[in-house]
């Protein structure tokens, strides 16, 4: 099973919620940490990183000698990452999306495909988990072609620390996965960027339930939210200043709530009985 | 014009909250939520409604069924595994138009879909622009640039001397997309090593870009040695921490009663140190008034 922990507002609770899980199961799985745009939950896991590897995206490369700036590429590229200037033509590599479509179109045949590196997946062990997470480079735009590196990690049970957020990267992480464990908190941001992900998993056809974190007891905003589109409230996680400070220091939930960890292999069960 | 952008890397830690209440002890200004992928702003700044505009941004490859003869060129094209049995996902398309120059029949033609509505807001404050991406869709940097561009004209022709921009979390496409043109990014952080792991990301692209950047650590005592740990990591990096938020009830009062901060409890202790923020931030974002650069090229 692979199982997505996601949310539409950032800083509601994700990695806190996927590494208490794991934590909680005890037992071999495969944690692949996503938010490859601020990769958190080795600092929560403590893994041991055993390899490196540089992930790369298709980029063109012009011969100068042949090109003779007929301009096809930059007619032919639908991001701008072709401009010509003079009798040169020149890549604008933070715009590239690697589709090859310049050297499709080139007359010339002045045009290869080479690798660029835009970021590094790190792979490693913590206890009797398997680890792996990415680091988008400073200045590289597309963090996708770096999940989908990490998501070719397989295991029988997977758990997905997403990114934040509603559009490509958050959308790659859910994609194809059994179920979306979504974090919010019962404030008005909570519940309108809950609901985009809802949406979300509902285009994915991936099913989904809601965890509330920081509830002070009146949650009436998401349980409302989840009932008009028959969502499961699947836990609640209470307010406490406590947990802030442990988590300031790489704490997880469980050293606050040492009852948390029957409630979270309730919950594994529970996302069983209603995964894909 | 002066253009300042509130980011953070590591979600959560008090950008909108920190925007809103800027906004509320400025002058007047143009406001523009960057965070097209959760839009919040608007919630809390209680605008009415000027105009709202469909975002027609997403270009997707359409194959006509009675045009293709399944030769399967065009699935062999795409590098972004977007088609199979001769259909366009698109969830997946990217709009390269790879499949549209291998196919030899013209069954593939590209087609603009409307992706996100953008609205502008009459506030207290100013006009402000905010998108909201339909949830699943792609290209949010194209949607920031969008809503950046109006915030830009709207400043011109209203005679606004700041746009004021509520980036989204990340240092990807559209927090890159947010920052692009700036004269000073505030990065809003939080005292955890997360909340410092995030900032130090945000801190190489701001000087990747050659953007100038300063610090406020917003609930700082909720972990002061964490708060005086990341004082100290940004002294070594020569970035400037203007102000100190301290943990305070009334933010999440303000957030659930969908106000700024400042507008319900102006003598909070939070409200008062982001208006201590605001006016070093607005200070010195003049100062280096026009210094932002435009993206390298490489």
């Amino acid at each position: 099973m692979i199982l997505a922990v996601a949310s539409g507002k950032g800083g509601t609770g994700k990695t806190s919620v996927a590494c208490a899980l794991a934590l909680a199961l005890d037992r071999p799985l495969t944690f692949l940490d996503c938010d490859v745009e601020g990769a958190n939950a080795y600092l929560f896991l403590h893994p041991e990183f055993t390899s490196r590897e540089e992930v790369l995206v298709p980029y063109p490369v012009i011969d100068p000698v042949r090109c003779n700036a007929c301009g096809r590429c930059v007619e032919n590229c639908q991001f701008g990452a072709m401009i010509r200037l003079g009798k040169k033509v020149k890549l604008m590599g933070n715009l590239c999306h690697g589709c090859g479509v310049c050297r499709m179109v080139c007359p010339e045949d002045a045009i290869t495909m080479a690798g660029r590196p835009v970021g590094v997946v790190h792979l490693g062990t913590a206890g009797v988990m398997r680890f792996a997470c990415g680091e988008l480079n400073t200045g590289e735009a597309l963090s996708v072609p770096i999940i989908k590196r990490i998501k070719e990690e397989k295991d029988d049970l997977v758990i997905i620390d997403s990114p934040p957020g509603t559009s490509c990267p958050a959308v790659e992480c859910i994609d194809g996965t059994d179920f979306a464990l979504l974090v919010t908190e019962p404030t008005p941001y909570g519940e309108h960027d809950l609901r985009s992900m809802i949406t979300v998993c509902r285009r994915l056809e991936v099913p989904c339930g809601v965890v509330v974190n920081r509830s002070e007891g009146d949650d009436d905003i998401i349980d409302s939210l989840c009932r008009e589109l028959e969502v499961p409230v699947l836990m609640r996680i209470p307010f406490k200043r406590r947990v802030a400070e442990c988590y300031a220091r790489g704490r997880t939930l469980l050293e606050v709530f040492p009852d948390m960890r029957e409630g979270l292999l309730d919950l594994f069960i529970e996302i069983r009985g209603m995964r894909k | 014009m002066t253009r300042i952008a509130v980011l953070s890397g590591k979600g959560g830690t008090g950008k909108t909250t920190a925007v809103a209440s800027m906004a509320w002890y400025s002058k007047g200004l143009v406001l523009a939520d960057c965070d097209v992928d959760a839009a919040n702003l608007a919630l809390t700044m209680n605008g009415s409604l000027r105009t709202k505009d469909d975002y027609v941004g997403a270009l997707k490859a359409h194959i006509d069924p009675d045009a293709c003869i399944q030769c399967g060129k065009c699935e062999d094209a795409c590098i972004f595994g977007a088609i199979s049995d001769f259909k366009v996902n698109e969830i997946h398309c990217e709009g390269c138009g790879a499949c549209k120059v291998v196919c030899p029949e013209d069954a593939v033609t590209l087609q603009y879909l409307k992706s996100g509505d953008i609205y502008v807001l009459d506030t207290e404050k100013g006009p402000m622009v905010y998108a909201e991406l339909f949830p699943g869709e792609s290209n949010s940097g194209k949607l920031v640039s969008e809503v950046r561009r109006l915030a830009d004209d709207l400043a011109e022709s209203e005679d606004f001397d700041v746009v004021l921009i509520d980036g989204p979390p990340g240092t990807g496409c559209p927090a890159i997309a947010s920052v692009t043109g700036a004269d000073l990014i505030l990065a809003v952080t939080e005292p955890s090593l997360s909340g410092e792991h995030d900032l130090m990301r945000l801190i190489d692209l701001a000087q990747h870009f050659s953007i100038p950047l300063c610090v406020a650590i917003n609930k700082w005592d909720l972990h002061p040695e964490s708060a005086k740990q990341i004082e100290e990591s940004c002294h070594r990096k020569g970035v400037l921490v203007v102000g100190m938020v301290p943990y305070d009830p009334a933010v999440l009062k303000a957030i659930k009663a969908m106000r700024p901060l400042p507008s319900l409890f102006p003598r909070s202790p939070a409200a008062i140190a982001f208006n201590r923020i605001w006016r070093e931030v607005s200070k010195r974002a003049v100062a280096r008034k026009g210094s932002g650069v435009l993206l390298k090229l490489d």
